[in-house]
């Protein structure tokens, strides 16, 4: 079964992302799609799940695109990047090319020029299914090694995932030699083969070098093959259910409530120790935390003075997003649910929250 | 002294039914306008207006600001709508 692909959209104006995020949901692939009004939510977005593509606007206050972009191409590799700005300019565009883009666009400005960027985006999002590393065109490492190894190249491959990088060098059509993470020789070769994307680069020979793998290529890719299919079958194992959200098995019930339709945010604070904070999505989990709490038992308070009961919810109508706190017995939770909902539909996503947290 | 003490215990705060009706309440606490039975007492107004007061400044501090607040009790709606730095509060109690 194919997993739902994850779309995050930045973008300072609020109606222009709300307009995006309808077109997008639209996709035949039915993505989900987020939206962030900051590159500083985009970040804890980010850290919360995994996203396959970020959509991102050039001119924002505070962090800018440029900004936004250089943390995420070191961060997060292998997420997809596209760029949509309404300032065309050639040095903007060759400067985003330049950090490892996927594709510059104008924003778009007709529903015909919307068109042309929903199929953009999904050509984007197509070529991520595929995987592979990112150099000068997207391929697996596997045939990258392949190929220049059968075409008998003399070169160096810098392979970058991330902070991580490592080298292979070829000589005459053989790997003599791999280095990865302070790991040598067939090791390092293995740890490389282990990333499932990236960029590489090829450099020029390295005379120099000492022979120090003696295994031929083919051999070596077979014993690498055999090892990652070992581990992507101890990756489904931990999967479960297969859950895109990364972390969801810590996230404890926030993993369930954070897959609720419209459901931007989630937090938790422990009712014994309102210190115990959990948090999906959240920029500064700590005051916000301190913040529900301490709103609900104002709340709690006033209606115990009035005799009004048992508080069942809070629900804020608001300007970015709307707020809901929710009591249980372990503690408070608090959602942010995306402005465009109507209070029917936030209504009702509170049935559906409040149900995943009673249980 | 069993028995006399029977007889000086003091008797429960007779409790209060919360009215139906709507009250102003601007940022500095103080109650404008009210919709409300006058025997509610004002001090009762100005607590429920405070709650709502700060929750709009703090939930604005948190970079989430609400344009309105309503709170679900078991026993009674309140909602409130922000105005200005401060508010307007809708009561309604639940029919059982």
């Amino acid at each position: 079964m194919s997993q739902q692909r994850n779309i995050l959209i930045v973008d300072d104006e609020q109606d222009v992302l709300e307009l995006y995020q309808a077109r997008l949901s639209k996709l035949d692939c039915a993505p989900r799609v987020m939206t962030a009004d900051s590159g500083k939510r985009a970040l804890a977005l980010l850290a919360s799940e995994s996203f396959n593509l970020l959509i991102t606007d050039l001119n924002m206050p505070g962090m800018d695109g440029f900004q936004l972009l250089t943390i995420v191409r070191a961060k997060y590799p292998n997420t997809r990047t596209v760029v949509i700005s309404g300032v065309v300019d050639d040095q903007y565009r060759a400067r985003a090319y330049g950090m490892g883009i996927d594709l510059f666009l104008e924003k778009p400005g007709s529903s015909d020029e919307m068109q042309t960027f929903a199929d953009c985006v999904e050509g984007v999002l197509a070529r991520e299914s595929a995987g592979g590393f990112r150099g000068v065109q997207s391929m697996s490492l596997v045939d990258l090694i392949q190929s220049e190894c059968m075409a008998g190249a003399s070169c160096v491959l810098k392979i970058t995932n991330g902070p991580m990088a490592g080298r292979i060098w070829l000589q005459d059509g053989d790997v003599i030699d791999a280095e990865a993470q302070g790991l040598k020789a067939e090791e390092g070769f293995r740890k490389i083969l282990e990333w499932r994307g990236g960029s590489f680069e090829k450099l020029p020979q390295d005379p120099g070098r000492e022979r120090a793998i003696f295994n031929s290529y083919q051999g070596l890719l077979l014993d690498s093959a055999q090892t990652l299919d070992m581990a992507e079958a101890g990756d489904l194992g931990l999967d479960g259910e297969g859950d895109t959200v990364e972390g969801a098995q810590s996230l404890g019930a926030l993993g369930p409530i954070s897959r609720c339709g419209g459901v931007e945010l989630a937090l938790t604070v422990d009712a014994g120790d309102p210190t115990k904070i959990r948090s999906w999505a959240v920029e500064n989990e700590k005051d916000m935390g301190a913040w529900a709490h301490e709103q609900m038992s104002r709340f709690a308070d006033l209606g115990s003075k009035l005799n009004l009961g048992q508080l069942k919810q809070a629900v804020g109508v608001g300007l970015k997003r709307h707020v809901a706190l929710l009591p249980g017995k372990e503690g408070t939770l608090c959602v942010g649910i995306q402005r465009s909902f109507s209070q029917s539909e936030v209504r009702e996503t509170l049935k559906e929250i409040s149900v995943k947290w009673a249980s | 002294m069993g028995f006399l003490s029977l007889f000086s215990k003091k008797k429960p705060e007779k409790l209060e039914k919360l009215p139906s009706g709507s009250f102003r309440v601007s940022a500095a606490g103080q109650i404008s306008a009210s919709t409300l039975p006058g025997a509610f007492p004002e001090e009762t107004m100005k607590e429920i207006g405070e709650v709502f007061v700060q929750a709009f400044r703090t939930a604005q501090e948190q970079g989430l600001p609400l344009k309105e607040l309503n709170l679900d009790f078991a026993g009674a709606k309140i909602a409130g709508r922000e105005a200005r730095g401060g508010a307007v509060v809708f009561l309604t109690p639940r029919k059982f």
